[in-house]
């Protein structure tokens, strides 16, 4: 159905307009308008009534429709008589063009650090691992980065408490290092796998260095990915464990964890350097403390750039993720500015994320609190969430613990990254589409 | 902000150090001025007419460089954007991430009341305070303005909490406005099919609106620049949140340039806040728990970099927990102290027979325990050692939290356990056991090992408390 009206009723009122710009506006013969009354002819008609520069001509044509019983007034909801003062001004979009440049200021490579090695570097890993190498802060569009984001998965030389969503993954293994690293490896997708030999700890096990390195040699034995070897964190045991592990481990380019300002570093860095592995260099939450431990590393134990890697500590989500955060960015950023005492690839104990109370309580000790729900779920993405956020920050390497929370850190970082393809989706209509 | 140090600004302000302001002195209100802890309003005597121009371009100098925009009425309004920093470490991320949850037009009344009562009453303690949610994002699914209508109705009379309205179609959004408009609710979405409609509904309404143009940042500034011309200043930009692939990493780097645009190579025309709506995730994820986590995964990567707001759809607990606490992670300020000052607390009214629990000097670590205590209306002593603002685990670890540190946080408190209390023992926190033989050594006092976790201190008190 279409309204038409005399041309001569508003020819004077179009005169001096743009005509071309009245879509669905067609003129029949030379007498008479139609006005299209689709949905398209009304916008369009509505749209130049709402949009004409001088807005005079608008106002006419909508109280000329108006005149013939058109219900402009519901078509947007204006108000019937005074549209006057807030006539607007356009009439069309003000084509614009986007730009934005690039970082300049981002001159210095992050280190590359490799882990793991093949028999053709004299070590009996299927494949190695590179770390680093980012020009850019991770994911940005200034320069792509090289490498992405790996993970390991922790496995510990003796059964040890932890939180329930993560045991129920771990039960069948517990009792065999080899069996546990198959499994993080076969089943969780592993990228590496750290063996944290905290069995030697005095107050645990006090298991002898000689005894743990054992189980050192049972994980590389048992799986062909690069690994992470942990101590028990007792600043004296630590060197003695991690020297005799390295020496199991010779020429298998593994990540030994760590050397730290209060323990002996040197030992660790001379293991490193004797039998061809990687430092991790754990700071806590102190960039100076960093650069200092780095220094050390490079100067005074003459550890090569291309085996170190640093730990800048992982605090929880909502227990300090803030300050790990900031550190981590602050770091990268120096390193990508210049400073060669941090542009190292990073890594993160993201297991961490399990002290949170909001991960493995079963609800909240406050009873001011909403309820917490089950805690199941809640475990899972608290770890997902202190990692990514890290990643965010630059971190590279993430130390995780629960299956599933590794997955989706993944799915996440690699889309980031830009390996993750899939099919285009349209947004144009979501809001009426998101179906939930 | 164009002005860096407290001279510069001093310069634009009265001189009299009146004090009116509740500063000593203009100089250091200045210095609140540039910290962003007062505002130019907090002096009264500038808004006098004589100092008008002052006034005005002090303003102008002190406007932070990414567009405030303020939605909502009363007590819950919400303030959108605000920046002046790339990196939180700079300064401080102002105006955290507006977190807002949806219900449709389509729900029955009766779960749509259900949702909006959760999203309003939703809180967490955390550190002295609780963490809320603060909008209700109402969407059109029906597309039928009366339905719309009543929809937003009925959320207006559950919930304080600002609006939303979402729909492309211009007719719904004036049904919901009708309803609504005193609440200066925002509108979501002006396009480059519908801008003259919303712009005039944004325009008279005098409320902020989004511009929507999925993956296309021309388009996006050529309907901010349009909408600037029309004379809408409250404006919040969508590039549009792409669930999942390629397309995802295009809108991080949208994100990034938008942001870079308008704080790094000050461009006005496109400094507004961004919109993100981790809600799409519901699009291509058909298991809730999966489409809930990736939700919140988007949500914590546009909370890190640079979404002002976003709309979700979860408001499952283990959805809302994480998203409240990444937002107040980047939106700490980190020029607070990450340290209390050590000593002896007392929490509650401690007696004799009261315990003596020992933490670290970790603000956050400090907080958390004391509110576990206080929240079970435990009196006790609470010993707060200086470990340089370490948390106990990285602390024993780290060797900072030590036997001697703790009997010198005693003594220098001047805490005598003979006349302070009837047991002379101390709880050591459970991350710290292996402290106890150096403790009882060094400090000749008896010691116990509480929880790991302060969380179980009441239920721990139950079993060990008073000691045998
Ligand atoms: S109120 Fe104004 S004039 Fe008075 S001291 Fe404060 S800043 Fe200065």
């Amino acid at each position: 159905m279409a309204k038409k009206m005399k041309i001569n009723d508003v020819i004077e009122l179009l005169k001096d307009a743009d005509v071309e710009a009245l879509e669905g506006v067609t003129f029949e013969g030379d007498i008479e308008l139609e006005i299209d009354e689709t949905a398209a002819g009304i916008d369009s008609l509505f749209a130049y009534t709402m949009g004409q520069e001088t807005a005079k001509i608008g106002l006419y044509l909508l109280n000329l429709a108006r005149s013939v019983g058109y219900p402009v007034d519901q078509i947007a909801g204006m108000p019937a008589q005074p549209l006057a003062p807030s006539v607007p001004k356009l009439s069309k979009l003000i084509e614009s063009k986007f730009s934005v440049g690039t970082n300049d200021e981002w001159k210095t490579q992050i280190q590359e650090v490799t882990l793991g090695a093949t028999s053709s570097d004299g070590g009996t890993r299927g494949h190695t691992i590179t770390l680093g190498g980012e020009k850019a802060l991770p994911y940005y569009f200034d320069a792509p980065m090289p490498n992405r984001n790996y993970v390991t998965i922790d496995v510990f030389d003796m059964p040890i408490g932890m939180a329930k969503a993560v045991k129920s993954n771990y039960e069948d293994v517990m009792e065999d290092p080899g069996e546990w690293a198959k499994k993080v490896v076969k089943e969780f997708n592993a990228d590496l796998v750290t063996i944290h030999l905290i069995s030697t700890d005095p107050l645990l096990n006090d298991t002898p260095a000689v005894e743990a390195s054992k189980t050192v040699e049972e994980v590389l034995q048992a799986v062909d990915v690069p690994i992470v070897i942990g101590g028990s964190g007792n600043p004296e045991k630590d060197p003695l464990v991690l020297e005799r592990a390295a020496e199991v481990a010779e020429g298998e380019r593994c990540l030994l964890a760590s050397a730290s300002l209060n323990l002996d570093y040197e030992r660790i860095a001379a293991a490193a350097n004797k039998y061809g592995h990687v430092v991790l260099s754990w700071t806590q939450l102190e960039i100076n403390a960093q650069k200092e431990l780095n220094r050390k590393l490079m100067k005074q134990c003459g550890v090569d750039r291309d085996r170190i890697i640093v730990d800048p500590t992982t605090a929880a989500l909502g227990y300090g993720l803030d300050y790990a955060y900031s550190n981590m960015e602050r770091i990268r950023l120096a390193g990508l500015i210049g400073d060669e005492e941090l542009n190292f690839p990073m890594s993160s104990g993201t297991t961490n994320a399990w002290g949170a109370r909001e991960a493995w309580m079963v609800s909240s000790p406050l009873k001011e609190d909403s309820d917490w729900g089950p805690r199941e779920y809640r475990g899972p993405i608290w770890e997902i969430v202190t990692g990514l956020t890290l990643a965010l920050g630059g971190n590279d390497l993430f130390m995780m613990m629960h299956p599933g929370a590794v997955k989706v850190l993944k799915e996440i970082t690699q889309t980031l990254f830009g390996s993750i393809k899939t099919d285009e989706i349209d947004l144009s209509n979501w809001v009426a589409e998101v179906v939930a | 902000m164009k002005v860096n140090s407290p001279l510069q600004v001093y310069k634009y302000l009265p001189q009299t150090n009146c004090g009116e302001c509740g500063e000593a002195t203009c100089m250091a209100f200045a210095s609140h001025l540039l910290d962003r802890s007062n505002k130019i309003e907090d002096c009264p005597p500038i808004l006098d007419g004589k100092y008008k121009k002052k006034y005005l371009e002090l303003s102008e100098l002190l406007a932070s460089e990414i567009r405030e925009v303020i939605a909502g009425v009363g007590e819950t309004a919400v303030k959108i954007g605000g920046d002046d920093v790339l990196y939180r470490h700079q300064l401080t991320f102002f105006d955290p991430t507006v977190l807002a949850y949806d219900v449709s037009d389509t729900m029955s009344e009766e779960e749509l009341v259900g949702r909006v009562k959760k999203i309003s009453e939703f809180k967490k303690f955390y550190v002295g305070a609780f963490l809320k949610v603060d909008m209700v994002a109402v969407r059109s699914t029906s597309n039928d303005p009366s339905k719309f209508k009543a929809a937003v109705k009925k959320v207006t009379e559950t919930t304080t909490l600002p609006l939303i309205l979402c729909s492309f179609n211009p007719e719904v959004l004036a049904a919901g406005l009708e309803v609504c408009a005193d609440r200066k609710p925002i509108l979501y979405a002006a396009t480059k099919e519908n801008w003259q409609q919303v712009s005039e509904l944004a325009l008279e309404h005098k409320t902020p609106v989004v511009l929507f143009s999925p993956g296309d940042l021309d388009e996006l500034k050529t309907l901010a620049v349009s909408f600037k011309e029309i004379g809408i200043n409250d404006i919040i930009l969508d590039p549009g949140t792409y669930p999942r692939g390629e397309q995802l990493k295009t809108t991080f780097e949208n994100f990034l340039k938008l942001r870079r645009a308008g704080i790094k190579e000050g461009q006005k025309d496109i400094a507004y806040p961004i919109m993100a709506t981790p809600i799409t995730s519901w699009m291509v994820n058909e298991d809730p728990i999966t489409a809930s986590y990736w939700e919140t995964v988007l949500a914590s990567v546009f909370t890190v970099k640079y979404g002002d707001m976003m709309i979700m759809h979860s408001i499952e607990p283990y959805a809302l927990l994480p998203e409240v606490h990444i937002r107040s992670t980047i939106f700490t300020d980190p020029r607070t102290p990450v340290r209390v000052d050590p000593g002896v607390y007392e929490v509650g009214s401690p007696t004799k027979d009261s315990p003596v629990i020992i933490t670290t000097n970790f603000a956050l670590t400090y907080y958390t325990v004391e509110s576990d205590i206080s929240s079970n209306d435990i009196n006790c002593y609470l010993a707060t050692v200086d470990t340089d603002g370490i948390g106990v685990q990285a602390s024993v670890a780290g060797g900072q939290l030590t036997a001697a540190k703790i009997k010198e946080t005693f003594d220098n408190a001047g805490f005598d356990f003979k006349e302070k209390t009837s047991h002379n023992t101390v709880i050591l926190p459970g991350m710290a056991a292996r402290l106890q033989g150096d403790v009882e050594d060094t400090t000749g006092l008896n010691v116990k090992i509480g929880p790991p976790d302060s969380g179980r201190i009441f239920g721990w008190m139950e079993t060990n408390w008073p000691p045998k």
